[in-house]
């Protein structure tokens, strides 16, 4: 088995009354890039900042496995914790114009990483971030480097929010809907370059995105969430050519396809998140409802897919939860 | 704001098109209305020339008093102003109850009112910004005890509070400073805490977190130069308010050294003699009120000017 870089099992993330992820399960390979999917408000973003503990400080996190390269992210002391954020997981974020120190110029935020992680002197971290932008697809990066934020297009933004992330040269990377603030033609060019680098330096990538279509051609592995839980997960190609939970089906249902017009629409709005649930949280909007929904179904696992419905349950051997 | 001056001299252009069609002597005369009217500069302007004057009246204050502002003469006690005449030294403010000249007097007090005014301002910024960033980023039990502290600062009656501690430990430049400071550090921690506050959750904070960034490069590199526009804004409110305080206090006999003049000592001398010499109280007044005219006006420019939302 390969290194695995992010474990999570049973992650629960509270704002107050509102619980935003509730006994979450995700892990990243060495090398494998997973697509984690779900709506707004499904808990993906609490889910990943809990992963760098980056939360913010009013979040009650909880969780039976939360290790980031064999390290308990929990329990890790500060300075250990800063030397693994953007050395070992670093992050791309959805909006790069508030994501970037608009009072700083792009070399110095690039640098930034390159000086506390690899000890450069600043002379040298000044041509590897030059050398960074050119990877990132930045021509004239000399002149760039120079720049403010608010000097590039939003495009280029994040290619050097790309850059600054790399810079770290880190071995797990995670994208928060990097290509949600861009035109849909830039959205494609980032994502080759995203998939690109991944392939190239063999990090391991975990990209966030409510995008299906977006991420089937880069990703090899799909989480499925739903009001803060993992509806189903698995191979990109067994998930979207034969989902097996409800919701995932509805979701591909929806995409809009040009052979058949409109996707259909998913009936319903999301659950309460301030209310407790008991049983299945999906079955209110479920179209394959059982009287069996009251109760929460199990994960259940058939292979490398494990889906969380009981519809599955003849079918795959039960996990202990 | 290479914007702005070319829409200035886009304006100007325009007048200055429509004043050559009437009348081309007054070209000149309407640039200079158009540099000092126009909507975007008679602020600054004006806070400019009062401010300037103060300032020039106190670095240059040897050379421009026309008497040493110590220098007594009973003889010429309580003389209403008058220009200088051929023969006999004018005073053009008029001298005071033991006959110092006015004017010289004046000329001096800006040293120690402007002298107070800006250390207070100073400490009050350094103080006041140091607790409010702290307040406003690590929060919990270090913004409660912080923000106690404001609200302490504030339910007291200032001048009552500041008038017992100089009784206590004695005036002079230094104490007065620091009562002084003690008034104004609230601004700013309030100010810089709520910014802080806000900055914290911004992502390109968040961002900075996640490369590993720690706490106190992330105060000074990331926070502390986006409320530093606030911070110089109010401490241009804060040395208005300090200077108008210091006059209070030496109005009032707690002030600095009395020996040195001070326009607030200065307006309480004068106040004995409000109904026969006019002249002592009113032009240390007038002097207290174009300063902080002055300041207060500075602050209101930087304020429109450095605001990130007018960028």
């Amino acid at each position: 088995m390969t290194e695995t870089l992010l474990d999570i099992a049973n992650l629960h993330v509270r704002f107050g009354a509102t619980t935003a992820v509730a006994g979450a399960c995700l892990h990243v390979s060495k090398g494998e890039a997973v697509g984690l999917v779900g709506e707004s408000g499904s808990g993906k973003s609490a889910t990943i900042l809990a992963a760098l503990r980056l939360h913010p400080a009013d979040a009650r996190i909880s969780a039976t496995r939360l290790t980031l390269g064999g390290q308990d992210v929990l329990t890790l002391p500060q300075p250990a914790l800063r030397r693994l954020r953007g050395r070992f997981a670093a992050m791309i974020f959805q909006d790069p114009l508030t994501a970037l120190n608009p009072l700083l110029t792009i070399g110095t935020q690039i640098a930034e990483v390159l000086t506390r992680h690899r000890a450069l002197s600043r002379a040298d971290a000044r041509g590897q971030a030059a050398a960074l932008l050119t990877q990132v697809g930045i021509t004239d990066p000399a002149r760039r480097l120079a720049q403010y934020p608010h000097e590039f297009s939003g495009g280029m933004r994040q290619r050097a929010m790309i850059a600054a992330s790399l810079a770290g040269d880190p071995a797990l990377l995670i994208a928060d809907e990097p290509t949600t603030a861009l035109d849909v033609t830039v959205q494609a060019e980032l994502v080759r370059l995203i998939a690109g680098l991944q392939r190239q330096r063999g990090m391991g990538l975990l990209w966030v995105t409510h995008d299906l279509a977006l991420m089937a051609g880069i990703v090899d592995r799909v989480v499925v969430m739903y009001a803060g839980r993992v509806m189903e997960s698995g191979p990109v190609a067994a998930l979207y050519a034969n989902p097996r939970h409800p919701y995932t089906i509805a979701l591909l249902e929806s995409l809009p396809r040009l052979d058949q017009g409109r996707g259909r629409v998913l009936a319903g709005g999301p659950p309460d998140l301030t209310r407790p649930t008991s049983g299945c949280v999906f079955a209110p909007r479920c179209s394959a409802r059982m009287p069996r929904c009251v109760q929460a179904p199990p994960v259940f696992a058939a292979g490398d897919s494990h889906v969380a419905c009981w519809l599955a349950a003849p079918a795959g051997a039960e996990v202990a939860a | 704001m290479k914007e702005d001056s070319s829409f200035l001299k886009k304006r100007s252009k325009k007048l200055l098109f429509h004043c050559a069609r009437c009348r081309r002597g007054a070209r000149q005369q309407v640039k200079v209305f158009c540099f000092f009217f126009s909507k975007k500069k008679i602020l600054p302007s004006l806070a400019c020339l009062l401010l300037g004057l103060s300032f020039f009246s106190a670095a240059s204050a040897p050379f421009l008093a026309p008497y040493p502002p110590t220098r007594i003469d009973l003889r010429q006690r309580l003389l209403p102003p008058a220009w200088p005449q051929p023969g006999r030294p004018g005073h053009l403010l008029g001298t005071d109850n033991v006959g110092r000249d006015m004017l010289s007097r004046i000329i001096w007090g800006a040293r120690i009112s402007l002298a107070v005014g800006l250390s207070a301002a100073l400490l009050g910024a350094v103080a006041g910004s140091v607790l409010g960033l702290c307040a406003g980023f690590f929060g919990g039990a270090v913004d409660a005890a912080i923000s106690w502290l404001i609200n302490v600062q504030l339910a007291f009656p200032f001048t009552l509070f500041a008038i017992f501690l100089l009784a206590v430990f004695g005036g002079g430049f230094l104490p007065v400073v620091g009562v002084l400071a003690l008034a104004t550090w609230v601004n700013f921690a309030r100010i810089v805490r709520s910014q802080t506050l806000s900055l914290r959750a911004q992502d390109f904070v968040t961002a900075a977190h996640a490369v590993g960034v720690g706490a106190p490069r992330i105060l000074r590199r990331y926070i502390f130069p986006a409320v530093l526009p606030s911070i110089v804004v109010v401490a241009s409110f804060s040395a208005a308010q300090a200077i108008l305080t210091e006059a209070a206090l030496s109005f009032l006999g707690v002030g600095v050294d009395p020996t040195i003049p001070s326009w607030g000592a200065m307006l309480n001398l004068g106040r004995n003699y409000l109904q026969t010499a006019w002249w002592m109280a009113t032009f240390p007044g007038i002097a207290i009120a174009l300063t902080v005219l002055g300041a207060n006006l500075m602050g209101d420019w930087l304020g429109t000017r450095l605001d990130p939302r007018a960028r």
